[in-house]
């Protein structure tokens, strides 16, 4: 087999840093969620939940339709966004990393949910009666006991950001080194007679990148609750 | 006056009232399990809010529900030593003992990291892991995380049950040394009414 050329190098770096930038982005955010779920009872929770569950089971390409709806050039938020600091989405990489972002953070939120539910609320209310304030009791006890499952769900969330397809060409099209991925660079070639080796290579990578991640992220659920698997 | 309680807690649907005050140094809590002795533990150290009442320790007025006053549990000074220990796993003896020092006010902390291991024995275990001491090891380090916080009162949730009876007449002793060497008032819950004759200056009766 060939060595990747320079114009695959390409893909494969802007994959890894559209989901490097996405997870990084999404991570709070997915903190939030999970903590708030995990730990709080509020009226319409249920509905919070499924919101955001809904890109697990939408079909990609509505989710991505909703993307464009919303953050596209005539989009409110994408207009807010464009205004105040010139940054756009569609047709360019942000806008592949806002899809693998939304369409990642559901099995994130899942993933931290469930380290967040194995932290003891009893280890916190000790931590209270020594002194401790609400957040600096979620800083010293909470949030390192919850670490590993933080960065398993992570993980996941970039194993599954890499393999980002529907949501992604929908919302942020499949331009050439702005958004053409490793999935959307594989489907590309397809589309043109003769490119088996190219397809071969990159999906090589995919799988690599993939299952990488997957591995990593398994291996820190099970860190995590002592020899049972939490995410697969 | 040591303790001076007069509350309703709600817990599972059920209603408790507890009214009773004391000025003994250690004051025994002695019931029946689920009569709501660990409840009432949880409200004193604010962990659990009363419907009514009013809690006042040492003269300080932790919750009164009329006139709006509801300390949140770090603001208490409560040395609570749980039934379950609660170490925190992930620190070891060291940080776990200075865990609540390091948060108290330089001025009111009256106790230092080597008189509390001296004071409880514990200095040979400083380095360990939580996980990897005995059950009367995790017990003192308990106590000592707890004094060390500089609380101006104790709670202790049945800190003898986990234990086998000699490492039980060692911990007995520490708690009398505390009743009659720091002068701190303590709350303590037991059902094992011999434990609670050798420790308590007075002994209140909770009943379904």
């Amino acid at each position: 087999m060939q060595p990747l050329s320079a114009s695959e190098w390409a893909i494969v770096t802007l994959s890894l840093r559209v989901s490097l930038v996405a997870i990084c982005a999404v991570l709070p955010l997915a903190l939030a969620l999970a903590w708030l779920l995990a730990r709080r009872q509020f009226p319409g929770k249920l509905l919070v939940d499924a919101l955001v569950h809904l890109p697990l089971v939408l079909p990609p390409v509505v989710t991505g339709w909703l993307l464009l709806m919303a953050f596209g050039a005539n989009g409110p938020i994408g207009r807010f966004f464009e205004r105040t600091i010139g940054l756009g989405f569609v047709f360019h990489w942000t806008g592949a990393a806002l899809a693998s972002a939304i369409m990642a953070l559901p099995l994130m939120v899942r993933a931290m949910r469930l380290s967040f539910e194995t932290v003891d609320p009893r280890l916190e209310q000790a931590a209270r009666t020594l002194g401790a304030n609400r957040w600096r009791t979620f800083r010293t006890i909470t949030l390192p006991l919850v670490t590993p499952g933080i960065l398993a769900g992570a993980m996941l969330g970039f194993a599954r950001s890499i393999g980002e397809f529907g949501a992604t060409i929908t919302f942020a099209s499949n331009i050439p080194g702005q958004t053409r991925t490793l999935p959307l660079a594989i489907y590309s070639s397809l589309q043109i007679p003769g490119q088996d080796a190219e397809v071969f290579r990159l999906a090589c990578v995919s799988v690599i990148l993939s299952l990488g991640a997957l591995v990593i992220s398994e291996w820190l659920a099970r860190r995590m609750s002592g020899g049972k698997s939490h995410v697969l | 006056m040591s303790f001076n309680v007069d509350v309703s807690l709600e817990r599972a649907s059920r209603r408790i009232d507890i009214c009773f005050s004391s000025e003994a140094g250690l004051t025994g809590l002695f019931g029946p399990s689920g009569v709501g002795k660990t409840s009432l533990l949880d409200a004193i150290a604010g962990l659990l809010r009363p419907v009514r009442g009013h809690i006042n320790v040492s003269d300080k007025m932790l919750f009164d529900a009329e006139k709006n006053i509801d300390l949140p549990p770090e603001a208490r000074s409560c040395g609570y030593v749980f039934q379950d220990i609660r170490l925190f796993p992930h620190r070891n003896v060291r940080d776990n003992l200075l865990f609540g020092y390091h948060l108290a006010p330089v001025k009111k902390r009256w106790m230092r990291l080597e008189e509390a291991t001296d004071f409880l024995d514990i200095a040979h275990l400083l380095d360990r892991q939580p996980r990897t001491l005995s059950g009367g090891e995790a017990q003192r380090v308990a106590i000592g995380r707890a004094l060390l916080s500089a609380p101006r009162f104790l709670l202790m949730d049945e800190p003898l049950s986990s234990l086998d009876s000699n490492r039980r007449q060692e911990i007995m002793a520490v708690i009398e040394r505390i009743r009659d060497e720091l002068h701190l008032p303590i709350l303590y819950v037991s059902h094992d009414r011999s434990e609670m004759d050798r420790l308590a200056g007075r002994i209140i009766e909770l009943e379904h």
